[in-house]
């Protein structure tokens, strides 16, 4: 029953950066919000590799670089190709802050008390069990407790949306288009954390890994350096899970004990271990994000832009635009689905649907290569170094003939025109 | 180390009942039990003497990959209620 105290003018269902960066522009607009949270508290059920940044972040809370739990500030990217026993790291550094470690526990619970202070009436320990609907219109949400009724419902929901798949926005998702991630944090000293990755206090290092125990797989491992413990995991999409037999978390031991990784966690104590599901589909497995009543932010849209490992950014970007029409939307007294789709065209003129749309092939064309591009010429690349570090008194040219003329006798020769014809593909499909 | 030692650092609040159904008469037919092994807490072991599916529900970090996994789409699967299931300090 629909009755003045238990009807607001929008419900956010979800407190991550989706959700809360939705909320807390709502509210500063002078509009009645309530987010809805199923943890004890926001960020208790969020996981995540391990960065924010900067730029967009200062979007939502100008004031985060002074007063949010940070870790530390990146100033180097690490990316290594692991091969079974050897491996190859290229690195960039420049002391910058364009995005910093953090601890989503810590990190989430600050930005929702942000969107507290702001006027956001956040509801914890919570969980929406269905979305309420009448005459076609999302109406207002089903607690475990209550009906509670608005305007717009925004599912900030996160990467399962049971949500959008009650309401038919989104489909069952197929396996390969998510990745299941585990991760560990460990303990280590600050001063050995320091040491080991070449940093000063407050500075830290990403490195992404490719390979190692992922080789042949469409996965990546990923390592984080935080105040005092280290993040360590990998991301693989689920079908190879499937397919391949692997238990998750004996890759990331694996990943653990490869030569390259194994010196740098020495010593260090497992904190804590955790899970949770990366959208991989890409552009094309987008669902609608609006409907009568209702907006779709964040993961719960697949917004994952996962080469560039921006997913955060994308959540706390679609969240500010929805709330940008919802917003609109409250002045108009226009709840319709043409009226919400606004948010749709407003996410399409912004990097977040260009940068979805950009790499749109680039998922298909893995799967398809994936052989090639993330096992042979990730062993090829190691095996190129290999030739070139040894001294075994062969002479240097004898060497590179042999390299070179492995690259077309190691496989079929049309394995080699297919990967040079889907890199173009590939680029074509960036660029253009 | 086994995943018991990692499931040792998580915090957990379990409720009485699951929040992870599967059909037990599919899981019967099912030829790869994918739940068994790319569950990232080992919720699900099968029984073979007994022809049923174990849910250690309580050790779930609910995630979802069971849910889109299951070959035979026979697992019901839903969020425990706001006070219970797995609480994230280091996510």
């Amino acid at each position: 029953m629909e009755k003045r105290e238990n009807k607001t003018e929008v419900i956010v269902v979800g407190a991550g950066p989706a959700g809360i960066s939705c909320a807390i522009t709502i509210a500063r607009a002078g509009h009645k919000v309530v987010l809805i949270e199923r943890g004890l508290f926001a960020g208790s059920k969020n996981v995540f590799g391990g960065a924010i940044y900067t730029q967009p972040t200062l979007e939502i809370f100008p004031n985060f670089e002074q007063d949010a739990p940070l870790e530390r500030v990146n100033v180097e990217h690490k990316y290594m190709i692991l091969g079974e026993e050897d491996s190859t790291t290229v690195s960039y550094r420049k002391n910058e802050n364009s995005s910093y470690t953090v601890i989503r526990a810590k990190f989430d619970r600050w930005a929702a008390e942000e969107a507290r202070k702001a006027g956001v009436i956040l509801v914890e320990e919570t969980v929406v069990r269905e979305l309420l609907q009448k005459n076609g219109k999302v109406v207002g949400v089903k607690t475990e407790i209550e009906e509670y009724y608005a305007d717009i419902v925004v599912l900030a929901d996160g990467v399962n949306s049971l949500l959008a798949k009650q309401i038919g926005l989104r489909k069952n998702i197929k396996t390969r288009d998510v990745a299941l991630s585990v991760k560990e944090v460990l303990k280590l000293d600050k001063n050995v954390i320091n040491q080991r990755f070449n940093v000063s206090d407050k500075q830290g290092v990403i490195h992404t890994i490719f390979g190692g125990p992922m080789l042949g797989s469409l996965g990546l491992g990923f390592m984080y350096t935080n105040e005092d413990s280290v993040t360590i995991g990998l991301g693989v999409t689920l079908n190879d899970l499937v397919e391949k037999n692997y238990r998750p978390f004996e890759l990331l031991e694996k990943l653990k004990e490869h030569p390259a990784i194994s010196p740098i966690i020495e010593g260090a104590t497992l904190k804590e271990y955790s899970a949770h599901l990366i959208p991989e589909g890409g552009y094309n497995k987008i669902p609608k994000l609006s409907d009568n009543g209702v907006l779709i932010v964040g993961d719960a849209g697949m917004l994952v832009n996962n080469l560039h490992w921006e997913g955060t950014n994308l959540a706390m970007i679609s969240g500010k635009i929805a709330a940008e029409t919802a917003v609109k939307a409250l002045e108009n007294n226009d709840f319709s689905k043409k009226m919400l789709s606004h948010y749709e065209k407003e996410l399409r003129n912004s990097f977040v649907m260009k940068d979805m749309k950009t790499y749109r092939n680039l998922m298909d064309i893995f799967h398809q290569r994936q052989q090639a591009f993330l096992s042979y010429y990730l062993k090829k690349i190691n095996a190129f170094f290999e030739m070139f570090t040894s001294v075994n008194s062969v002479p240097k040219r004898e060497n590179y003939w042999k390299f070179i003329k492995s690259i077309f006798t190691d496989r079929k020769i049309s394995e080699l025109f297919k990967d040079i014809w889907a890199l173009i593909r590939l680029v074509w499909s960036i660029l253009i | 180390m086994n995943v018991d030692k990692k499931l040792y650092t998580l915090k957990y609040s379990p409720d009485k009942e699951s929040h992870l159904t599967p059909n037990q008469s599919e899981c019967k037919v099912c030829k790869s039990k994918c739940c068994t092994y790319i569950c990232p807490a080992q919720v699900y072991e099968w029984d073979e003497n007994r022809k049923i599916l174990i849910v250690n529900f309580e050790n779930c970090l609910e995630c979802g990959a069971c849910r889109i996994a299951c070959e035979r789409n026979c697992l019901e699967w839903q969020y425990p209620k706001g006070t219970k299931g797995v609480t994230f300090k280091q996510g």
